[in-house]
């Protein structure tokens, strides 16, 4: 653990039903996404809070980049702790314009060196034409986009992020999402994101923690997480897996981009990313099926060579089994029907051809 | 176009004068202890808004009467005053400010802390977490969302506070330019008979009440319409 991590350690038993427990020690990542992921009352937001010094009554060690925040003798006040906080519901101040609003921030930066530029943030969220405008005249979705935006420029050396796409529709969460993945990679400072929602994780998380009832139930990469079947992810309708790779070609007239993965590649619609980037893909354990021959005749365009790592009936839904397979060294998830599975007679280290029906690009 | 006499333009002055300072001084006495009010789940909260509202039950007689007992210049708090080199308050201006803001102080506190109450939370953690210390917050969140509850303060406490009678006779009496307000004047033309007098200072007073409940309702109003809209939620 390097010195710019979050060293953190609550522990709040229950006093009356409506105390929060909260028994956790947790150390972050120096950088990147983590995600805290669990049930809703898990106690995610909490932690959250507490970590920006907003649940005062909380009884804890917390440590940022070496400096105490929070022990027996210091607490230091959330207007004093470097972060920046996006809210699950908006939380413009309503008598400020847009403008206002990230002025508020900008007034009070944390810190004199500019992390986020101010024109930068403006173009990557988007926000020129929303600058003078109230918090009751933007949609939800731009409201957060400013909220983030807001936060952003106080020049945090972390961001907190409490379910910020929660409160918004399906469509709109759409919309914002690619803005967050910009986010995401436009720092380097360590991003804390709550969310219960397994796509948004998928999508922008390059560290998962798990919490279920104020404890820490797992913790890993994602990569690695999403693929594990014993993992509490696995049970999970919509499962799924993160491959990342660099476009190795693309095909103008099918708009179509390829990535390599180990010996083979994976095709996949053209969204906006260019040759040589890297791009992560997502891969829903139920759009992968198996085969144990090449068979040649199909629509699906993504047949690769696997081998069966794992096995496992899914406990509350014996008819489902899912099957971790190695495409070379990177592990994907198949969900298929238990029936299926006997029938082709599958057991780990078999080879078989997994053919994947679609892949979604998350960048 | 109104006859109104020297004595009846002094006592409007007078009137005038009382209700501003003693608002201005109410609100500055006001927000702190309202902010406080509306927040502490302190067992003393009970207690304390039950003497704050105090003055809105009483008769304004006992007020006026415990003011004077209390501030006569030969109770133990009256010798310390003129100890201090405080004048003599009763029968005084000075005297007049402080039983009036007793008497007002509820009309200020409750729209205060009904409005700050109100204020949702995730706003001022928002502000905290942008790095603003517990004053900035005050100042730059509170205040401006606050408004329609510092307008309400401001106007019942002044229009409160032009309509006393009862306090003012007990501890001001009736010096002219010192401490006789418009309605004691009106007292003193109705008891010399001068009916006429009496009518055009109660107009006015009618006239006032008036306008300045249409006002405050008014600003109630459009606060009402931005909430339906959203704005402060």
């Amino acid at each position: 653990m390097t010195q710019s991590g979050l060293k953190v350690h609550f522990n709040q038993t229950k006093h009356s039903p409506s105390d929060f427990a909260l028994e956790l020690n947790v150390q972050l990542e120096p950088s990147g996404v983590t995600a805290l992921f669990g049930p809703s009352g898990s106690g995610k937001t909490t932690l959250l809070r507490c970590i920006a010094g907003l649940q005062p009554n909380i009884q804890g060690h917390l440590q940022f980049a070496g400096q105490t925040w929070q022990d027996e003798q210091t607490f230091l006040p959330t207007h004093q702790r470097p972060i920046g906080f996006v809210f699950q519901n908006t939380s413009l101040f309503p008598h400020l314009t847009v403008q206002q609003n990230l002025n508020f921030a900008i007034k009070r930066a944390k810190q004199k060196r500019q992390r986020f530029d101010y024109q930068d943030v403006l173009s990557l969220m988007n926000l020129k034409p929303l600058l003078q405008r109230y918090p009751h005249q933007i949609s939800g979705g731009e409201a957060q986009r400013v909220a983030i935006a807001r936060a952003m420029l106080s020049q945090p050396s972390m961001l907190l992020m409490d379910e910020p796409l929660s409160a918004l529709d399906n469509r709109l969460k759409q919309d914002i999402l690619p803005y967050l993945e910009k986010v995401c990679l436009a720092t380097d400072i360590p991003i804390l994101y709550v969310s219960h929602a397994l796509d948004e994780v998928s999508r922008l998380a390059n560290h998962i923690l798990v919490i279920e009832q104020g404890k820490l139930v797992e913790a890993g990469k994602a990569s690695d997480l999403l693929s594990q079947l014993d993992s509490s992810f696995a049970n999970h309708q919509d499962a799924s897996v993160l491959i990342a790779g660099k476009v190795i070609e693309q095909n103008a007239d099918w708009q179509l981009s390829t990535i390599r993965l180990g010996h083979q590649s994976i095709v996949f619609a053209q969204g906006n990313e260019v040759l040589g980037e890297t791009v992560r893909l997502r891969i829903q354990a139920r759009d992968v099926s198996l085969s144990l021959t090449h068979s040649d005749q199909s629509s699906i365009l993504n047949r690769l060579s696997a081998v069966i790592d794992d096995l496992k009936q899914e406990a509350n839904n014996p008819s489902m089994t899912q099957v971790r397979l190695l495409i070379d060294d990177t592990p994907i998830v198949s969900r298929i029907t238990s029936f299926s599975a006997q029938q082709l007679g599958l057991s780990i280290g078999m080879s078989v051809i997994a053919q994947i029906k679609s892949v979604a690009l998350c960048r | 176009m109104m006859n109104l006499s020297p004595a009846d333009l002094t006592a409007i002055w007078l009137t005038l004068k009382l209700a501003s300072v003693v608002t201005l001084l109410l609100l500055i006495f006001c927000t702190p202890i309202a902010w406080w009010l509306a927040r502490t789940h302190s067992i003393f909260k009970a207690p304390i808004n039950a003497l704050i509202t105090m003055p809105l039950v009483l008769p304004p007689t006992v007020l006026g009467f415990y003011l004077l007992v209390l501030l006569s210049p030969n109770s133990t708090l009256g010798k310390i005053l003129s100890d201090l080199g405080v004048a003599s308050l009763p029968f005084s201006f000075a005297g007049l400010v402080v039983a009036s803001m007793l008497y007002s102080l509820p009309f200020v506190m409750q729209p205060l802390q009904n409005s700050f109450a109100s204020l949702t939370e995730k706003h001022l953690d928002a502000a905290a977490t942008l790095g603003a210390s517990p004053m900035d917050r005050f100042f730059s969140i509170v205040m401006p969302l606050s408004k329609s509850g510092f307008i309400s303060a401001a106007v019942l406490g002044f229009a409160h506070t032009v309509g006393e009678f009862g306090v003012v006779l007990m501890i001001g009496g009736n010096i002219p330019g010192e401490t006789k307000v418009i309605s004691v004047q009106i007292y003193d033309h109705v008891e010399a008979l001068e009916y006429p007098q009496a009518h055009t200072l109660s107009l006015l007073m009618m006239t006032f009440a008036f306008i300045v409940l249409c006002l405050l309702y008014f600003a109630q109003r459009s606060t009402h319409e931005q909430h339906k809209k959203g704005i402060w939620s």
